[in-house]
């Protein structure tokens, strides 16, 4: 048997959103990182749970990088386009590179299925030379699925839906993968179901068995990855965000909660959450936008760690709420995982049109620090830090992804919990013979933040409120001088976290050079990528990536004068480049993508070369 | 030597008085309640920083600023959604939510019947004046229909609500309501609220003197007091009137008014009260009638119904118990590896 050795592959499964695309594509997903692969993967689903059968609208897709070289995208393009039918081959046929393999299901090519993807009457593409540049192999899932379960004495209707393991198992043949995995998946998933179990088994093992048995095409080998040294395991950002605010609890020794509104993209995070109760872990689900943050408020006030979360219309309803957290100078974690706007927009497409919103979405004069993830991984690590800033800071803090992290996946290697650092809350002392200094609730330490004075302590007795206060009081005052005094105090105390963040670091390339590529959040791969490669070509090109959105680390201004030109990526309008330019004064130049989409690694290249300097 | 600390004097009302000048007008109902709590707390033997009171946006809800215990003044509407984040994480803390029927049943509605389904021990204190005070002066969610108000010179279109009937439909389990005007009503109210466990409402008619004086004036005034209203207890007959002269019968599910000195009925044939008697309760709170429709019922005063059903706290509380009972050994160590590794050599 011929075996073909790759560096990368990048594989894109397509079909109905009722196909089981998603479970297929993360079960291969799962199985290659567990192989040491580096992974790097892109679901794309409409909104619609089931959307009509067999349209273009209806087409889910589940992308996946691996390699045995370090990854840092989903793939521009893609090798290998599976498709389980019609709508799904014409919606996708784009993204296959030339020469690549499409694997397709025929009984997907029905007449009615060519007419739902609007194929003119009589054309099948399977069937005449429009796909002559790419290989083609047809198999006939529906039959072959249906002849092996023929004894099962399962219904149709439950044999059809195993198909999507025939498929599983013929590309696990094709890229020299074993089954264990899934199938040890599938035992845990239909616990309950041995005759469902059985039947996903030997659906998956006839896949196997048919590529070894046709021998269609040469197996094709991508060999363990050489990344860092360590262990490992595959996550998704959500699930990493989750784990982030349970580290960052446990290290500050407060108790988790987690108020919430179901909201896509970042439902998920609730859902994995909830199922660590026995962490201690606090999850309300509550009754709009509104309470969730309300009642996490009501939680931080209390002594516990309070975080929400939601997408962009859920931040939006969520606004007066943060303005509180603001004036009750209370730690609040607030994630917002973005989504295609405005209003409802695209649920389950990516965009980072929330910078804005994150920086000023409030009335009055309320700058709140704003962290940014830049890939799955670094969402545990980003979210840590902005509860570190929310709680020794006694500060609302937002945490913003994006639907791209939040459902990407990519190796992880995590860390040991000794090694993450403590989260150091300071809280009020009870008064007692000793400790007679009379307690201010808004009286402020070198960081000009207050101390946290929970319920219960006796003598600490306080109000608190979202009317303006008098300094360190805390009583209400309209006294004009003393509100002027606390807006420009607040401000500062926001801008006073640059203190206590690190400088901004160049990921790639030099310290100086004639462009500068800066980016935020989900592009970190692509901006990444397409860098590394200029400057392969010997481009004088760098990459900086901003965590800190607000405040921005001190040295920003220098690193952006140190470059000719300064390139600015976003999955927006150009919301961070109006903020550069606003307060650098420097002429940064934007590249925005508004599609619903990440970038793509030549998109980033192509615009570094337009405007590289002669 | 200094032994202040170790002596537990009894507090007083003034114990729970904080420095802050109250600053409702003249006259304002807010006066009579304010006194009241102060006055029940130290009856109740809970510590200062026991307790908690949270409140919204309007009139009632500077109430946290005049007490001495730990206290948040929020926004518009959402001091039940604060208290239940609080109570959730807290559920020793003694937590009072003090609200007024534009916060609560106008922009804080969702909140109010999310609060009620739940159940959490809280006490509720819903200073309804019928008006929006704050604001200087429109009508609110129990403005009766055809009120004349700033905003609405030809009379308020809207139909008001009934808010212990709508108590009684989120599944509220102490249903009560008193008035500024009475204290000693309202302070077996308050001491009766405190003792309940799971969400109690009070509903307090609070005279506005200034956008809408005299409001409960036919409630409150001793002149028509006595015929316009009926102060239920339990187990007691439903009777009221200028002499005790009148009585109200069920006539199936009818109320029925009658005379006891006429009628030929006696004590023995009225309503009883019974706070635990749901479907009874669902009646005595349609006791709402417009006082100047002929034949109309009394206004109840009283608690309502009460009712025992577990605390959200609590059943959330056992949840994580038991889950940590479960999986006590899990660590963050192993949260964080998940169930399946790999290693890079």
């Amino acid at each position: 048997m011929n075996s073909n050795i790759k560096e990368e592959v990048t594989i894109l499964f397509a079909g109905d959103s009722g196909d089981g695309i998603q479970l297929t594509g993360s079960q291969f997903t799962n199985t290659a990182a567990l192989l040491g692969n580096d992974i790097s993967t892109f679901p794309n689903f409409p909104a619609e749970i089931r959307a009509p059968q067999g349209t273009l609208a209806g087409v889910s897709g589940f992308q996946l990088h691996f390699g045995s070289i370090e990854l840092f995208t989903p793939g521009d393009s893609c090798d290998v386009l599976v498709v389980m039918n019609a709508a799904a081959l014409k919606a996708n046929l784009k993204q296959l590179k030339k020469g690549g393999t499409i694997i397709a299901n025929t009984d997907g090519f029905d007449s009615k299925n060519l007419r739902l993807a609007n194929y003119p009457d009589g054309i099948n593409p399977l069937e005449n030379e429009s796909l002559d540049n790419f290989k083609v192999t047809l198999i006939d899932l529906t039959k072959l699925t249906r002849e092996c379960l023929k004894d099962s004495g399962l219904g149709t209707k439950d044999m059809d839906r195993s198909k999507n393991m025939f498929i599983l198992g013929y590309i696990y043949w094709l890229y020299n993968r074993n089954l264990d995995n899934t199938i040890d998946f599938l035992k845990a998933k239909f616990k309950k179901r041995q005759d469902l179990i059985d039947a996903n088994i030997k659906v998956l093992q006839a896949g196997f068995n048919f590529g070894e048995t046709c021998e269609s095409t040469a197996t094709i080998e991508v060999k363990p990855a050489k990344l860092e040294k360590g262990t490992y395991r595959s996550i998704m950002g959500n699930q990493a965000t989750a784990l982030g605010l349970i580290a960052a609890a446990q290290k500050s020794g407060l108790t988790l909660f987690y108020g919430t509104y179901p909201i896509t993209p970042a439902s998920d995070i609730l859902h994995e959450l909830s199922k660590y109760k026995n962490h201690g872990v606090k999850t309300f689900q509550a009754e709009d936008e509104i309470a969730a943050i309300c009642a996490s408020i009501g939680a931080s006030f209390g002594g516990s760690l309070g975080v929400t979360a939601s997408s962009g219309p859920g931040i939006a309803l969520k606004g007066e709420a943060i303005g509180l957290a603001f004036m009750l100078e209370l730690p609040l974690v607030i994630v917002n995982v973005q989504r295609g706007g405005p209003s409802t927009g695209l649920p389950t497409k990516t965009e980072q049109a929330d910078l804005m919103q994150a920086l000023y979405g409030r009335n009055g004069e309320a700058s709140i620090p704003v962290i940014a993830a830049s890939t799955p991984t670094d969402c545990f690590d980003a979210v840590f830090e902005a509860t570190r800033i929310a709680v020794e800071h006694m500060t609302p803090v937002i945490f913003l992804s994006d639907g791209f992290i939040a459902n990407g996946a990519e190796p992880w290697k995590f860390p040991k919990s000794s090694d993450l650092k403590e989260i150091k809350p300071v809280f009020a002392k009870e008064y007692t013979s000793e400790n007679k200094e009379k307690f201010l609730p808004y009286k402020r330490d070198e960081k000009l933040s207050r101390k946290w004075a929970i319920p219960g302590i006796k003598g600490l007795e306080h109000r608190i409120g979202g009317i303006e206060k008098e300094h360190e009081t805390g009583n209400i005052s309209y006294d004009p001088d003393n509100h002027e005094f606390m807006v420009k105090l607040r401000a500062e105390k926001t801008q006073k976290v640059a203190d206590y963040i690190p400088l901004q670091a160049i990921d790639s390339g030099k310290d100086k050079g004639k462009v500068l590529v800066l980016g935020w959040g989900s592009p970190y791969g692509a901006i990444k990528t397409a860098v590394k490669s200029l400057i392969s070509e010997g481009y004088e090109v760098s990459h900086a990536h901003l965590r800190y959105l607000n405040p921005f680390p001190k040295n920003l201004g220098e690193i952006l004068n140190n470059f000719d030109k300064v390139l600015i990526p976003e999955i927006n309008d150009g919301q961070l480049v109006i903020l550069i330019r606003s307060k650098y004064l420097k002429d940064a130049i934007r590249l925005n993508k508004i599609k619903g989409l990440p970038f793509t690694v030549d998109e980033i290249k192509s615009k570094i070369i337009e405007i590289y300097p002669n | 030597m200094n032994v202040e600390t170790n002596i537990q004097k009894p507090l007083t009302a003034k114990d729970f008085t904080s420095d802050q000048e109250v600053r409702w007008c003249p006259g304002c109902g807010d006066y009579s309640i304010l006194k009241q709590v102060q006055s029940v707390l130290p009856e109740i033997g809970l510590k200062r920083e026991e307790i908690v009171f949270i409140s919204g946006i309007g009139c009632s809800s500077r109430f946290p600023y005049y007490m001495e215990t730990y206290g948040m003044h929020s926004i518009h509407g959402r001091a039940t959604a604060i208290a239940s984040g609080l109570k959730a994480t807290r559920p020793e803390l003694s937590v009072w939510i003090i609200t007024g029927d534009g916060d609560a049943m106008s922009i804080g509605g969702n909140h109010f019947i999310h609060l009620l389904r739940r159940n959490f021990n809280v006490n509720v204190l819903l200073f309804n004046n019928e008006i929006y005070g704050l604001t200087k002066g429109q009508y609110s969610p129990t403005s009766p229909a055809g009120k004349i108000t700033k905003s609405s010179p030809h009379g308020s279109v809207d139909h008001p609500f009934n808010p212990l009937a709508l108590t009684l439909g989120a599944d509220g389990t102490f249903i009560a309501r008193s008035m500024d005007r009475d204290p000693k009503h309202l302070r077996e109210i308050l001491l009766r609220a405190n003792k309940h466990q799971g969400t109690s409402m009070v509903e307090i008619y609070q005279n506005c003197n200034v956008f809408n004086d005299g409001a409960f004036e036919i409630f409150t005034e001793k002149s028509s007091k006595k015929n316009e209203t009926i102060f239920i207890e339990q187990g007691k007959p439903l009777i009221f009137g200028e002499n005790n002269d009148k009585g109200i019968k069920l006539d199936g599910f009818k109320p029925v008014i009658v005379d006891l000195k006429s009628d030929n009925v006696s004590e023995n044939d009225l309503w009883i009260h019974d706070e635990n008697d749901r479907g009874k309760a669902s009646i005595l709170v349609r006791f709402f009638d417009n006082h100047q429709a002929t034949g109309h019922l009394p206004r109840p005063f009283g608690i309502f119904y009460q009712e025992d059903r577990s605390c959200y706290e609590d059943d959330f509380k056992m949840q994580i118990e038991k889950a940590s009972m479960e999986k006590e050994n899990e660590s963050l160590d192993s949260l964080l590896a998940g169930r399946n590794t790999w290693t890079i050599n």
